[in-house]
């Protein structure tokens, strides 16, 4: 309880331990956790994801400038990948987020993905969480460096961001399933570069055969140039305007459901998979033993194990 | 459950010194011995540093310093460090610093500081051995 005290009063040095001890599942930040959640449910929640290299750090950079001026309290939760060969990785967003290095009332904190996948890291909620308890009112989340399939981010944001930049496909690319489809916002970034204007016209093709609904978001497409702060006093507004768009239409209850969703679903499996590794192995070898006498199958023998009665 | 916790560096340039091969060298090492290493760059203040350092959480920050300033700026990351009640984080140093500086340093604060010619493995070996995982 110590520690969320100190969070609530906005104590930095308290909350980054906190942090920390959830990433690494120590119990007392564990038990915390419960009360820490009250105190939540109050930041705005922008998520941002595209290629490595696009200008993810570079845009929030540029944004993070414009919401502070609007003396917007701001957290950003950065993910970069761990190795898969030595367990260590390189965090290199905060390095494109130098101007706000002095500034207290922005909370930066990068993550090792950990082996999660989905584009995100095991501890982004509870990142999230904290600088939410903290009273942070606008979170990004800066999901790795993705390709096509890694969505979680635009899971668990009220806002989701599809950073682009010119040169890598053509319009085909634009159609396939995947983070396209999830953008609330696309942002052309690098747009001096040859090739942004095919971008996007390609995107406005892609967007125009999904026919509009009445009260549904149609996405925006921006051009910007990050690093020269190009475009981004455009896209804050945007996002202000999104925002709006979820209060107004009360789509930010599903927004918040569907974040609720994802954090129970992966709680549930991270439960079953800590009592699959803590329980007897008594049952677990028994099983094996009945697979392979193929006494029982995979499935049958899993719902014996987390207890369930077996499907019909 | 993760009983076994992640040891986490943040591995800086302060001041105006752009000569970075070195400093990437070391973050490339820390990441392949398994640590998380966060990584800032070239051209920050000492501010900029402890801020990072303390938001981050690390257990260790390891300056790099080429341009011959290193006893101000390590010095004034040391006494930032206490002054946000921040220094049980261990700080190293390295880069072009002559032998009699060292003194000076580990005076301010500094747990270690590595001379032109150490190895890689003399670095992480220490480290392994000297950071206190919270």
């Amino acid at each position: 309880m110590k520690l969320l005290n100190r969070v609530l009063k906005g104590d930095v040095r308290a909350a980054a331990q906190l942090i920390r001890s959830l990433e690494d599942d120590v119990p007392e930040a564990v038990a915390e956790l419960k009360d820490v959640y009250l105190h939540t449910g109050q930041a705005y929640i922008v998520g941002i994801a595209g290629a490595p290299g696009a200008g993810k750090s570079t845009i929030l950079e540029s944004l993070i400038d414009i919401f502070r001026k609007g003396n917007m309290k701001i957290g950003v939760v950065a993910i970069d990948p761990t190795s898969p060969l030595s367990g260590g990785a390189i965090l290199g967003d905060r390095l494109r987020m130098q101007r706000q290095g002095a500034d207290e009332d922005v909370f930066i904190r990068s993550l090792a993905s950990r082996g999660w996948k989905g584009g995100l890291s095991k501890a982004t909620m509870n990142t999230v969480h904290v600088l939410d308890a903290m009273g942070k009112d606008i979170i990004f989340v800066e999901a790795v460096g993705s390709g096509q399939g890694e969505v979680d981010f635009a899971r668990i944001a009220d806002t989701s961001i599809v950073t682009l930049i010119p040169g890598l496909g053509d319009e085909i690319q634009m159609m396939k399933a995947g983070i396209m489809e999830m953008a609330d916002i696309f942002v052309i970034n690098k747009a001096e570069r040859e090739g942004s204007d095919n971008l996007r016209m390609s995107l406005e093709a892609m967007l125009s055969m999904t026919p509009h609904q009445p009260n549904t978001w149609q996405p925006n497409i921006l051009l910007t140039e990050a690093i020269l702060n190009k475009g981004t006093e455009q896209l804050a507004k945007v996002i202000l305007r999104h925002k709006d768009f979820l209060i107004s239409s009360n789509k930010i209850e599903k927004c918040r459901r569907r974040r609720a969703e994802l954090e129970l679903t992966a709680a549930i499996e991270s439960t079953l998979h800590h009592h699959l590794e803590t329980m007897s192995g008594c049952l677990l070898v028994k099983l094996i033993d009945d697979l392979v006498l193929r006494k029982t199958d995979p499935k049958s023998a899993a719902l014996k194990v987390i207890n369930l009665p077996e499907q019909k | 459950m993760n009983l076994e916790r992640k040891a986490r560096v943040l591995i800086a340039k302060p001041g105006l010194d752009g000569h970075d091969r070195g400093v990437k060298i070391i973050a490339r090492a820390y990441r392949d011995a398994g640590f998380e290493v966060i990584y800032t760059g070239v051209h920050q203040t000492p501010e900029q540093i402890v801020n990072a350092a303390i938001q981050e959480d690390v257990d260790l920050v390891g300056l790099s310093c080429l341009s011959g300033a290193h006893l101000y700026l390590f010095s004034e990351v040391m006494r930032q460090l206490r002054e946000r009640g921040a220094d049980d984080i261990t700080v190293i140093g390295g880069g072009i610093i002559p032998k009699e500086d060292v003194p000076k340093l580990r005076e301010a604060g500094m747990k270690e500081v590595f001379l032109p010619g150490t190895s890689l493995a003399q670095i992480i070996t220490w480290t392994r051995e000297n950071i206190k995982l919270k």
